[in-house]
């Protein structure tokens, strides 16, 4: 792990001196700050039973879906396409490290832009001047379960850029992977033919790992550790299919 | 360990699914000797390099650099090696300085003596102009030397190159091989090119591929009187030419008259000849024609190239090669 720092800044620098990173920062605050006068809009009108910030976080899934990809989908498969992985890996780095200083910077980057969603939070505070609206509890559940999934979010896109040298594939297919990982769990353990006798397991770990159900129970201040340890095992196993697929590229190049 | 070879290199086979790209090289480079790769395109020449630098994994076969073997030890070997692949690849938006920093730090330079080594080796490039400009955006001669200095900046013992001098022109060319011939004795290089003067300028060794296999290894002098074995003269002459095979035998029993032309309107015609000898017989044999009363126009010997000594080797695996498919 000696170069993973030199790797890691070295990432973290491409992506500050990008234009792209500063138009998706953009268009995703400005996104977010649509939904977010959406919500105030409504809470104007009549009272709600949710706090602004749990309706916040119901959102997540959107930006997430194109956000992740954008992020991720460079990462590798330009390395390939460019022919740079192999002065890179020539050099005494290993695999692990440069995937993992890949990983790093694209989930620094994610959480700056989701951190930065937190200035709405204070705005309203500061111009509405009543603590009421700011429910600290889901609040921090809220953050909390997207800097938690963002990892496993990341790590599917880094996979997924691993496997192809196209970064429009690499993004089709993290795109495909989040819909599967977030919309097919949630479609399965809301269909109905599961609920049979036979499906009974296979019920269960559908509903172990809704993600749509664990923000539901993070923003209202629930934090299980099993879905801690869904999210960090499912990350460090998409990182080493990713390390692995960048290998298997290198035996059959 | 200064008496072990920089590269050893011993029955190295590698096969793309069932497809041998390289099958059973064998050779060895002392410390200090700059070897230059040759081989058409497709001959493994690539393949082998990157072997060499623990980026693909061989077959079979084993290949030791500075006396650590690459299968199990590919992270000591790529500290000494400095690797350029081929068409060098470059991160298109870095400075150049900035790119040489971020690679010093891979190749675990101390921060204290990279900066320093950074300015040698822009110095050495004739890179210091545009050690600011984004790669992207520079010209290809500026790039190529980008990459060479990429590959030296360590001063690792080993230097891979594959056809660092593509693209570029007579000018830059020239630069690339003093760059390249500066590190004679220093360090250990390994060049493939398909620029064959270039190879025989630079190169203490040439090794002939084809096909995956070595067909022709040795000096460029070497090879010229293994591979061709004679030198060719050429002269234009004017008189009888029925009477000239004595005097040539008398001269030398190898020498054979080859080509003749038809003679011109001032009745002079041209004259190929070969000999198996490999020392100078232009005397004698102005000598001899003279006192023929010949008349003589112009006399030279023809220097064999290493371009004839490669494509001779290379027909000659061919046609070794056809012959086994017909003996099948």
């Amino acid at each position: 792990m000696k170069h993973f720092f030199t790797l890691l800044s070295h990432e973290i620098r491409m992506l500050l001196v990008n234009p792209g990173t500063y138009i998706a920062a953009m268009l995703f605050l400005l996104f977010m700050g649509f939904i977010f006068t959406g919500i105030l809009e409504s809470y104007s009108k009549a009272a709600q039973e949710l706090s602004p910030a749990n309706v916040f976080f119901q959102f997540f899934w959107f930006p997430v879906f194109f956000m992740v990809p954008l992020l991720t989908m460079k990462c590798l498969a330009e390395e390939r396409r460019l022919g740079t992985i192999e002065t890179l890996l020539t050099t005494p780095v290993t695999t692990t490290e440069v995937v993992l200083g890949k990983y790093g910077a694209a989930y620094l980057l994610y959480i700056t832009l989701w951190a930065a969603t937190g200035g709405f939070f204070y705005i309203l505070y500061k111009f509405v001047g009543d603590a009421h609206f700011i429910d600290a509890g889901p609040l921090f559940g809220g953050y909390l379960f997207i800097a938690v999934s963002g990892l496993l979010f990341i790590a599917l896109g880094v996979f997924a850029s691993s496997l192809s040298r196209n970064q429009a594939v690499a993004g089709i297919l993290c795109f495909v992977f989040l819909v599967a990982a977030i919309g097919g769990t949630n479609y399965l353990g809301d269909s109905g033919w599961l609920t049979r006798d036979v499906f009974r397991p296979l019920k269960e770990a559908v509903d172990y790992s809704r993600i749509l159900s664990h923000r539901d129970d993070f923003t209202r201040g629930v934090v299980d550790t099993r879905q801690l340890l869904f999210y960090v095992s499912g990350s460090v196993l998409a990182l080493i299919f990713s390390i692995l697929g960048v290998e298997a590229k290198l035996l059959h190049s | 360990m200064p008496d072990t070879p920089a590269i050893d290199v011993s029955h190295l086979v590698k096969t793309y699914a069932g497809v041998a790209a390289v099958s059973d090289i064998t050779f060895t480079v002392p410390r200090g000797q700059i070897l230059g790769f040759l081989g058409p395109n497709g001959a493994g020449k690539s393949t082998t390099m990157r072997i060499l630098t623990g980026y693909l994994p061989a077959t079979s076969g084993s290949v030791v650099v500075c006396g650590v073997p690459v299968a199990s030890q590919p992270g000591e070997v790529k500290r000494r090696i400095g690797y350029m692949p081929e068409n060098n690849p470059l991160p298109e938006d870095m400075r150049v300085s900035e790119y040489l920093y971020f690679r010093g730090r891979l190749k675990e330079i101390s921060r204290r003596k990279l900066g320093p080594r950074i300015d040698e080796v822009l110095e050495l490039c004739d890179l210091k102009r545009v050690r600011h400009k984004i790669i992207g955006k520079l010209s290809k001669g500026y790039r190529q030397r980008v990459g060479i200095a990429e590959a030296v900046l360590a001063e690792p013992p080993v230097i891979i190159m594959d056809e660092p001098t593509i693209g570029l022109d007579p000018h830059q060319i020239l630069i690339v091989r003093d760059l390249i011939a500066s590190l004679r004795g220093r360090m250990t290089v390994i060049i493939s090119s398909h620029i064959l003067p270039e190879i025989e300028m630079t190169c203490d060794r040439v090794l002939i591929i084809n096909q995956g296999r070595v067909v022709a290894q040795g000096s460029p002098a070497d090879l010229r009187r293994e591979i061709l074995g004679h030198s060719t003269y050429h002269l234009e002459i004017a008189g009888d030419t029925t009477a000239l095979p004595k005097i040539f035998t008398d001269i030398d029993p190898s020498l054979k008259v080859t080509a003749e032309t038809e003679p011109d309107a001032a009745g002079f015609r041209g004259l190929t000849l070969t000999t198996a000898r490999d020392d100078e017989l232009g005397e004698p044999l102005l000598r001899a024609l003279n006192d023929q009363h010949y008349r003589l126009r112009s006399f030279s010997r023809v220097k064999s190239t290493l371009e004839d000594v490669f494509l001779a080797a290379t027909r000659r695996s061919w046609d070794v090669r056809s012959e086994d498919l017909r003996k099948k």
